[in-house]
């Protein structure tokens, strides 16, 4: 009881971060049809720009709370900027090419990008601050710490802003409607060019957090830490259903779910398997996903 | 001679090396009702998405209000008073009948505007605000007819390119249809160019019209003297 307990506490704090990670690819699969590979590379750029900016304003003596707020604005600022980058420069000139040609350029991004924080940023490990949140309660046997208490926060903060902004703002539905009907939305003046930019921005944002709260979590980043974690997220959009804002919500923590309780349950060296597993699985017995074709509502 | 709100001059368009519409010229004027008639095929609706911005032409120049806009970016037309409710009628399917009409008004700032706007769509189409909280691909054909109309008048239109509105529907739904039409046409002044395969009924409901015949302007007449030639009652009319 005591494992399932804190396993569970752990599974939602990875959960959450996965489907912080798994709307981005949700979101651009969505209106473009793009499965944008170079997604799981901006999330560890995120957690990179993130250790940067930590680092420096602790060693100026700021509070914990404020480092982590600032960080958080600012990097999520920039990561959305560098993914609006690589939107106007690498998938938007293949707009009206084939699927495959937009796809190869997106793996071709991944790995640029990838070798592009290697070069910058070297290929060890970065630790993040250690004395950042410290501390924690128990509930029936469970530790929880604090920063868990912290990375959930602002995993549901940032998940309820985005549910508002795509179903309840009017960009939000002209974000809907473009990625229904490209056509339409034009004929009624909706530019989709920078609807497409903006889901970029906003899927990037939250990867973007998603990476500084990974880095938190386990006290260092890594170059490469993009792809095992995008895959994985990728593995929870796919499971929620393509294209389906909520899907890739539960997707991911579903996932962190799994992942963690294989972890405590079987065996820790086998947990990046699970998610593997279940792509091959979903895609094999239910492509749609969870909440795919059948449940409307909630698709982009 | 009244200054055309929109004139049409030499215009060619192609889908790829398939040349859809030549030579096209065609002009209407403030407060008309224009009918473009035409088989299957024609280029009926080629034009109207040359007009809209949608499909970029191979020749010729369009202009509106005394404007050229060919080349001009789709999305930048209603907010300049032209609207095109397309073939499909193409509602948005997985936003509610309200988001749909929200769109149509997409680039409008005034909020009371809007929803003075929204309630007079509701009394123009009843049906549409009982099912304001559903799905607009949940409606039927008719009813999504009514909210894409609706949807363009949102924007409001001062030339609105309406293509096939009377398309699968039943005769009951389009003369109500058709009703409407003509008042937005004779209270609100909007300009109307109507493409329809069922010539019969556009031609009554216009003041003018042209002939479309693989991609070219065959003829063009006042809508009465179109009704009465015998060439056009046998090959449009059914006689």
């Amino acid at each position: 009881m005591e494992v399932f307990l804190q396993q569970l506490v752990n599974g939602i704090t990875l959960g959450g971060v996965y489907a912080l990670v798994a709307l981005g690819y949700t979101m651009v699969y969505g209106i473009i049809q793009l499965i944008n590979f170079a997604h799981g590379e901006i999330f560890a750029a995120g957690g990179y720009m993130g250790v940067i900016l930590i680092s420096w304003m602790v060693a100026q003596g700021y509070p914990p709370f404020v480092c982590l707020g600032v960080a958080l604005v600012l990097a999520m600022g920039y990561c959305a900027l560098l993914a609006m980058a690589v939107e106007k420069l690498v998938y938007k000139p293949l707009r009206s090419s084939s699927r495959l040609s937009v796809l190869l350029s997106a793996l071709g991004m991944s790995i640029f990008l990838q070798n592009g924080l290697m070069l910058t940023q070297g290929v060890y490990d970065r630790a993040y601050p250690g004395e950042m949140v410290q501390g924690g309660f128990e509930i029936g046997g469970a530790v929880v710490s604090y920063m868990q208490v912290v990375i959930v926060g602002i995993t549901v903060v940032l998940l309820v802003g985005l549910n508002f902004l795509v179903f309840k703002t009017r960009i939000g539905k002209a974000m809907r409607a473009t990625a229904q009907d490209k056509t339409m939305s034009a004929l009624v003046g909706i530019n989709s060019s920078r609807i497409i930019s903006l889901t970029f921005a906003i899927g990037a944002a939250l990867a973007c957090a998603a990476g500084i709260m990974v880095g938190m979590y386990y006290g260092s980043v890594r170059y490469d830490m993009g792809f095992v974690l995008g895959v994985k997220a990728f593995s929870a959009a796919v499971l929620g259903g393509i294209g389906n804002i909520t899907g890739a919500m539960l997707g991911g923590l579903l996932i962190g779910m799994i992942e963690v309780f294989a972890a405590g349950y079987i065996s820790s060296e086998y947990k990046d398997v699970f998610a593997f597993i279940i792509l091959i699985g979903v895609l094999y017995f239910m492509p749609t996903g969870i909440m795919g074709e059948n449940v409307d509502d909630t698709r982009v | 001679m009244r200054e055309p709100i929109l004139e049409l001059k030499n215009v060619s368009a192609a889908y790829g090396r398939i040349k859809a519409i030549k030579d096209i010229s065609l002009v209407v004027y403030p407060g008309e009702v224009v009918s473009i008639i035409g088989a299957n095929g024609a280029g009926k609706s080629t034009t109207l998405m040359s007009i809209s911005g949608v499909l970029p032409l191979t020749g010729g120049e369009i202009y509106y209000d005394g404007a050229r806009i060919d080349g001009i970016a789709a999305d930048l037309l209603p907010a300049r008073g032209l609207c095109q409710v397309p073939e499909g009628r193409r509602i948005f399917p997985r936003l509610t009948v309200e988001e749909n009409l929200d769109m149509g008004a997409f680039f409008r700032k005034d909020k009371a505007g809007i929803a003075h706007d929204m309630n007079r769509v509701f009394q123009l189409f009843p049906i549409l605000l009982e099912r304001r909280r559903q799905h607009g691909g949940t409606l039927s054909g008719g009813e999504q007819q009514m909210l894409a109309m609706g949807r363009a008048l949102m924007s409001r239109p001062r030339l609105l390119l309406l293509d096939e509105p009377s398309l699968g529907l039943a005769p009951l739904i389009v003369q109500q249809i058709f009703r409407i039409i003509r008042e937005i046409n004779e209270a609100d002044g909007v300009t109307v160019v109507l493409v329809e395969q069922n010539a019969n009924l556009a031609l009554q409901a216009s003041t003018r019209g042209y002939v479309l015949e693989t991609g070219n302007v065959v003829m063009e007449d006042e809508a009465g003297a179109l009704l009465a030639n015998p060439d056009i009652r046998k090959a449009y009319l059914g006689e």
